[in-house]
């Protein structure tokens, strides 16, 4: 069936129709990564969104039930040059166009989307819009377009309950670690039980006050979607949870958050960073890394206050801020994804880095 | 970490000659590591024997020695330069193997000389066998079971020990020479008997044998801080079980999950980390497809033919990146030269996907076992870019240059579905062809797999292509079925063929549609970034970058994948590059080589890259199309603008039709280039140089035959024939032995010497194997002397660099001879007489630029054996020696120069002060079943040269540079020649008895030597009881085999036994009677004491 892509701008894409064909408006980004399909379908912090894969062949292996980053994909919708109609790999449990309509994920294929993506690199992230319908008013779908905005994600994709997870490896006694679902991605509950930690994910909204009261040897910010500016609440909480003295660990959105509550500004950014070939260098060692990246925000540097925090991680390309390093003792955050999936593991050492603060350390 | 201060002169190790395993892309890998480091201020010494490279000109480095790559050479380099620092890691292995013995032999330290990058310990441990399974099982990386042995019989023990099959793999050599996997004992005696003759240390690895499981490949690169990171990751189309230089590999991985993926990255980084690499390293990977269970396969600590693919593939430049990290920088301090804003320190992400096939040889060597294993076969590589792999994959079969122009092979549809099945077994270079063949019959994907282990995801696109295939046999010709047949890379003229129709019907439908090639460009990070280099691949998508300037488009501007505007108007429109202001300058475009096969080597490539580099001085655009991805014409900076496409008339029109170019240049790209001269000229686009009705003039026989006549030039009587019947009837009449051979062809392909009407049968037999579009030439042989002259004409004058004299008479190829500069023998009379005949066939065939005449002397007459209005295998090697910059000048005479106003004169130039030998060499150890016999056809698979005061001096280092060891006293040389060689053979045998060489010879030459009062001693032939000269050979005590071959091609000839025999126990092999005779002007006036480098940059 055809499927027709519309952007903000007024670039019109035609293609087939993959997934479900039902319409659906978002913000389209594009992720130059080139495995992970799954993992980043399924990433909590992509709700809102479409995803343009730049790399052309999507689907190859198929789709399996253990690389999902949540329970389903978040993402709105799928943008890619070809789909495999079926996927080879010995884990592949079905085809990537069967998922995506067994969750009403719309998708469309066939698009030049080099093209697409020089268009969003070029003018930046924009919303749009996959139609299936044969004949469109293009007026009432720029209308629609325009209308957009991707908003209450982290409400929509937090849990509503706490959840423990036991530790994956007998370390003794374990550390106990909140983890705050802003839109948490598995792989990262799976670096804390991995190392030994008990992991409680908490429900977004869960108060500092109760953070603090359960006894948690740590506090990790996980990743979400969205403006992280939208988050008031949220902010004020870990204002609080900052002022104590609980060694705290933030990643992406988590990390923005931990910027905003701490007086510093975020800013949106032309397209972002969605990809898996990301150089991170680390100021402290003079260490480059390369990172697993999402977001479309950045903590704004000139708005660190020294006394506060200090630029610890820069983006090698263009010097955007990477991670911060906090005055005050065991609090670290940053804006790359050291859980990788998808992507480079390089970063994994943070982990480890969070638990000999929880251990006493402070690193 | 900037760069280190004390670095201020760097000695750069080549490769030497090409051989299989190791080819163009090291002169590729030099030639741009020379130019950073030069960029850095850096003094470049070069050493490479290879005289047909770009790194050893001028212009590459300050100081250039083409000598030989030994010890005792280079030590005198190095004591006469006193370069600081070495750099071992591009070289490829004969480098960096010399390099550690350098090291080792404590040479580097007595000239305070340090070897830069990767250190010698971490080298050590990359390369020994048993050090790399240390370090690897230090670190926690699983390597396949495996053990080190050094005899026969403890190979046999342990492959006992582990179950068979076992794959074996010699220490330090090529390619992986000699290996092989072996099934039962016996086959193991034999491999790893072989295998341990062959390695530099005597040592083999027998390993569980992983046949099947996916092999993937990671080309990583480290700095001096610990910066790690992966530059391409590769997936090999037939899995582990064939060498990856023979496989089909596509790029980046196509069937890993991310978790696996990434898996095999980590241990890629964990590996090059463990090993303190300090630059590029290709690590080799095999991954059980059922599980996640993995193996190191091996560690290449330096640039290699996968570094050279993955920058290709990526636009990162390895090489260059590589000496930068050796001088001291980390990768955050590099920039990124493509996008100018990025540094090196990023992992290319690529947005289209790339497939290599290997160009393998069997086209010439017909009666060479196909069968591919663990031993390197291939002599290129041609590479594809598109963005689905059915795309990549029909441009790659069709620039491979070979028959087959799709996924059908000619001959397959009439096989016995038995017999594909059966063949599917079969690892060869037509197992492709013999699966889509089974698909095309029904086999489910599945079915196929169980037996290739070709993976499913493979299989699907394969099924794909053939399912397309049949669609439009049925002519479906819709717009849909077409789109989707040109994106998945169907040429126009394939489609018409499947459909019926001619090639033009299907473009201008296919136009009527809108459907029109786009390019879109290599830029390392998939659009992420503006991009500054026009390195461009064709797909059928809407978005043509080529056509526009670099900028934004308009906001609102419609992107429509379907194109509306047609494109031609657009291009001649829009300016191309932001800093190149449209009209000002005048577009040429160069034609490539292609692949790299016999006859056609790197040479082509060379001048190629001369002439781009000639008419940017000159302020012209250039445009360069090639397919091969080792060469230096296909890196990034080299022309203006890079397309990456397959060299046939179809493919290069899309780029004419967008980029309108002034003129094009074919005389520099081979037979590759020259044969698509009259396409352009019918696309409209003007010849520069000889126009395509010259070259026609000189390949079409009877319009030849008049030039001839007209300019009162002797040639070999001769006819043009079509059948055998003819064939034998024209040989009757021009009297044996008679030349048969093909027109149009590439070194002698298909080229016999007949002395009788059996031998014309046979050969016409094995010639019309393949479907033959031009006539076959009967030419009466002449056996004089063979000389070969280069010439530029300008339409009225010629310039001669210099003559070569041919130490082999003619009938052996041109390619095969030893040449020699000045020449030897040839009286000046001849000379002029060569001048004469150049300068008028010149004239007659309407040469505008570079001429190459064979020529023979022949009872005091001098005959035109061919003549080719081209540029020629020579042509680096004489503008070296002489210092006349031969592609610039007929560059210049090309766009209308004379040749009175460059500098350089007319007529034969002078000589020079030396002596230059170019010496062929052969990689016969890597091809079983070939016949090593010299004749008219083309053998050799690289060159190199000596240079020398003298020619017994020169033809010494030439020898050596080829890794030839002509006997000393006390030696031996077994002699066994044909009777027509008996007479002549006795001079040369007493030569050798004088120098305290003992001669051994087989019952008839032995007659011959003793009747001319020789000694020698008697050895049983083939046939007769053991020991005979098989064992003797086998034995290890034989230096040197003279054996001439008999007429014809007998592949279980006695003389075949004994060559093969030879090449195999690593003894050299004469098959000539002049080789013969040089070998003992060696042995006699050489003096290896007294052989001095020669810093070619002082001539």
């Amino acid at each position: 069936m055809k499927a027709t892509l519309i952007l903000a701008n007024g670039a019109v894409f035609t293609g087939r129709s993959i997934g479900s064909t039902a319409d659906r408006v978002c913000e389209m980004v594009f992720n130059t990564s080139m495995t992970g399909y799954q993992e980043i379908l399924t990433d909590p912090s992509y709700a809102g969104q479409g995803i343009v894969m730049s790399y052309p062949l999507i689907g190859n292996y198929g789709v399996n039930s253990e690389d999902n980053e949540s329970d389903r994909p978040w993402a709105e919708a799928l943008i890619v040059r070809h789909i495999s109609p079926r996927g080879s790999n010995f884990r592949c449990e079905t085809d990537l166009d069967s998922y995506l309509k067994q969750f009403d994920i719309t998708g469309i294929e066939g698009v030049d989307t080099r093209a697409l993506t020089r268009i969003l690199r070029n003018q930046g992230t924009m919303n749009g819009m996959i139609t299936c319908a044969e004949h469109f008013n293009i007026e009432d779908c720029m209308a629609r377009i325009r209308a957009y905005r991707v908003e209450g994600t982290v409400e929509r994709v937090t849990r509503s309950a706490p959840e423990v997870f036991a530790p994956a490896v007998d370390c003794g006694k374990p550390l106990r670690v909140a983890l705050m679902d802003y839109g948490v991605k598995r792989s990262m509950i799976g670096c804390l039980t991995n190392r030994g930690c008990e992991v409680t994910v908490l429900p977004a909204h869960t108060s500092a006050g109760e953070v603090l009261a359960g006894g948690f040897d740590g506090v990790m910010l996980s990743n979400g979607p969205g403006d992280p500016a939208d988050n008031v609440e949220i902010i004020a909480e870990l204002k609080k949870l900052y002022e104590s003295e609980i060694p705290i660990f933030g990643v992406c959105l988590g990390h923005q958050l931990l910027a905003l509550a701490t007086g510093a500004q975020t800013r949106r950014m032309r397209f972002g960073h969605r990809g898996a070939n990301h150089p991170v260098k680390d100021l402290r060692t003079g260490r480059s890394q390369i990172t697993s990246q999402n977001h479309g925000y950045v903590v704004c540097a000139d708005s660190v206050d020294p006394a506060v925090a200090g630029i610890s991680h820069v983006n090698v390309n263009e010097g955007s801020v990477e991670g911060l390093q906090y005055k005050r003792p065991k609090c670290f955050t940053v804006q790359f994804h050291p859980e990788a999936a998808p992507g480079p593991k390089d970063t994994k050492y943070l982990f480890n880095r969070f638990i000999e603060n929880m251990k006493g350390g402070d690193l | 970490m900037p760069k280190n201060p004390n670095i201020k002169k760097v000695l750069v190790l080549g490769s030497g000659p090409i051989v299989i395993g190791q080819a163009a892309e090291f002169d590729y890998a030099g030639t741009q590591a020379c130019r950073a480091l030069k960029e850095e201020g850096v003094e470049v010494v070069l050493v490479n024997s290879n005289p047909a490279t770009i790194m050893t000109d001028k212009d590459i480095a300050d100081h250039v020695y083409i000598e030989p790559l030994n010890l005792a050479s280079v030590e005198q380099i190095i004591a006469k330069e006193q370069p600081d620092s070495i750099l071992p890691t591009l070289g490829g292995q004969t480098g960096l193997n010399l390099a550690m013995n350098l090291h080792e032999q404590g040479i580097l330290e007595k000239y305070n000389v340090r070897l830069l990058g990767t250190s010698p310990e971490s080298i050590r441990k990359a390369e020994d066998r048993q050090g790399f399974k240390d370090a690897m099982e230090e670190i926690g990386q699983p390597c396949v079971v495996s053990d080190v042995v050094e005899s026969v019989e403890d190979a046999a023990a342990f492959a006992a020990s582990i179950g068979y099959p076992v794959i074996v793999r010699p220490a330090y050599t090529l390619g992986g020479s000699g290996g092989g996997i072996a099934y039962d004992e016996p086959s193991l005696r034999e491999i790893s008997d072989r295998g341990i003759h062959l390695s530099r240390v005597g040592q083999v690895l027998i390993e569980r044998c992983i046949s099947g499981w996916k092999e993937i490949e990671f080309e990583v690169m480290r700095d001096g801080a610990g910066n790690v990171i992966t530059i391409c990751s590769m997936e090999n189309v037939d899995p582990v079980g064939v060498h990856t230089g023979d496989s089909i590999v596509v790029a980046p991985t196509q069937t890993l999950a991310n978790r696996e993926y990434q898996m095999l990255r980590s241990s890629a980084l964990d590996i090059i980390s463990a090993l303190e690499i300090e630059g590029g390293c290709n690590v080799q990977l095999a991954l059980n497809p059922d599980s996640f269970e993995y193996a190191v396969i091996e560690v290449n600590p330096r640039v290699s033919r996968s570094s050279a693919l993955a920058s290709k593939a990526t636009g990162y430049p390895i090489a260059k990146v590589a000496a930068k990290v050796a001088l001291g920088y980390t990768l955050d301090e590099i920039p990124n030269a493509v996008t100018g804003a990025t540094t090196a320190c990023f992992e290319p992400t690529v947005d289209y996907c790339v497939l290599k096939i290997p160009r393998l040889p069997f086209d010439k060597f017909t009666t060479a076992s196909r069968t591919l294993g663990t031993q390197m076969k291939a002599t290129g590589e041609v590479m594809a870019i598109g963005n689905s792999f059915e795309g990549a994959l029909m441009k790659a079969i069709r620039g491979l240059e070979l028959p087959v122009k799709s996924l059908r092979m000619a001959g397959l549809e009439d096989a016995y579905t038995e017999e594909i099945e059966e063949r599917l077994v079969n690892i060869d270079d037509q197992r492709l062809f013999v699966v889509a063949e089974a698909l095309r019959r029904g086999f489910s994907p599945e079915k196929i797999n169980a037996i290739t282990k070709y993976d499913i995801w493979f299989l699907d696109r394969l099924q794909t292509i053939v399912d397309m295939e049949d669609a439009l046999e049925k002519g479906r010709l819709d717009a849909d079925t077409l789109r989707e047949a040109k994106e998945m890379g169907f040429a126009d003229s394939w489609i018409a063929a499947l459909a019926g129709k001619e090639r033009k019907e299907i473009k201008a439908l296919r136009e009527s549609f809108g459907i029109r090639p786009a390019f879109k460009m290599v830029d390392t990070c998939a659009a992420e970034f503006e991009a500054q280099t026009p390195y461009y691949y064709s797909t059928y998508d809407g978005e043509n970058e080529a056509a526009q300037p670099l900028s934004l488009p308009a906001v609102g501007e419609i992107a429509p994948n379907i194109p509306s505007a047609p494109y031609l108007a657009a291009s001649t429109q829009a300016p191309h590059r932001a800093d190149a202001p449209a009209g000002e300058k005048k577009k040429v475009l160069v034609l490539g080589s292609g692949p790299i096969r016999i006859g056609q080597g790197i040479e082509f490539d060379y001048c190629s890259v001369h002439s781009v580099w000639a008419f940017k001085r000159l302020g012209y655009e250039t445009i360069i199309i090639n397919n091969n991805p080792e060469t230096v014409s296909t890196d990034f900076d080299v022309a203006d603008k890079l397309y990456f496409e397959p060299l046939t008339a179809e493919d290069v029109e899309a780029v004419v039709e967008l980029e309108r170019p002034w003129g094009a240049v074919v005389q520099f790209g081979g037979q590759t280039a020259i044969k698509l001269a009259q396409a352009l000229t019918d696309m409209g686009v003007p010849i520069l140089g000889t126009p395509a009705d010259g070259v026609d003039a000189a390949e079409d026989r009877e319009r030849f035959d008049e030039i001839l006549n007209e300019c009162r030039i002797p040639r070999a009587a001769g006819r043009t024939v079509f059948t055998a019947e003819e064939a034998v009837a024209a040989a009757n009449e021009v009297g044996y032995p008679v030349l048969v051979r093909p027109s149009y062809v590439l070194g002698g392909q298909g080229m016999e010497i007949a002395y009788n009407d059996k031998n014309i049968t046979d050969f016409m037999r094995i010639i019309n194997q393949n479907v033959q579009e031009h006539p076959i030439l009967v030419d009466k042989y002449l056996m004089g002397r063979e000389v070969e002259v280069d010439g530029v004409f300008d339409g009225e004058d010629v310039l001669i660099p210099g003559i070569m004299e041919h130490v082999e008479r003619a009938g052996v190829h041109s390619g095969d001879s030893i040449s020699v500069y000045p020449s030897l023998h040839i009286e000046d009379k001849h000379k002029e007489t060569m001048l004469r005949y150049t300068r008028d066939l010149s004239k007659a065939l309407g040469v505008i630029g570079l001429v190459n005449i064979q020529f023979v002397i022949y009872n005091d007459t001098v005959y035109v054996i061919e003549v080719n209005p081209r540029s020629s295998r020579t042509i680096p090697y004489i503008s070296k020696v002489t210092g006349v910059p031969v592609i610039d000048l007929a560059t210049k005479v090309m766009l209308g120069s004379r040749l009175r106003d460059l500098g350089y004169g007319t007529g034969i130039y002078r000589e020079a002060d030396y002596y230059a030998v170019k010496m062929p060499v052969f990689s016969f150890e890597k091809l079983t079943d070939v016949d090593t016999g010299l004749g008219p056809e083309m053998k050799s698979t690289g060159e190199c040269l000596g240079l020398a005061e003298s020619f017994p001096q020169a033809l010494l280092k030439a020898f050596k540079g080829a890794g030839m060891k002509a006997p000393k006293r006390g030696g031996r040389v077994i002699i066994t020649v044909k009777d027509e060689d008996k007479a002549e053979i006795t001079g040369i045998a007493r030569g050798m008895a004088d120098m305290g060489i003992e001669i051994l010879a087989t019952a008839g030459t032995a007659d011959a030597l003793e009747a001319a009062g020789v000694q020698c001693r008697r050895v049983a032939r083939v046939s007769e009881a053991h020991p005979n000269i098989i064992d003797m050979i086998g034995s290890g005590t034989v230096d040197l085999v003279i054996n001439t071959p008999t007429r014809g091609r007998k592949q279980n000839s006695d003389g075949f036994k004994i060559r093969r025999c030879a090449v195999e126990h690593s003894v050299a092999c004469i098959t000539a009677i002049d080789t013969a005779r040089a070998i003992l002007t060696v042995r006699e006036q050489g003096r290896s004491d007294q052989l001095r480098p020669i810093d070619i940059t002082a001539i």
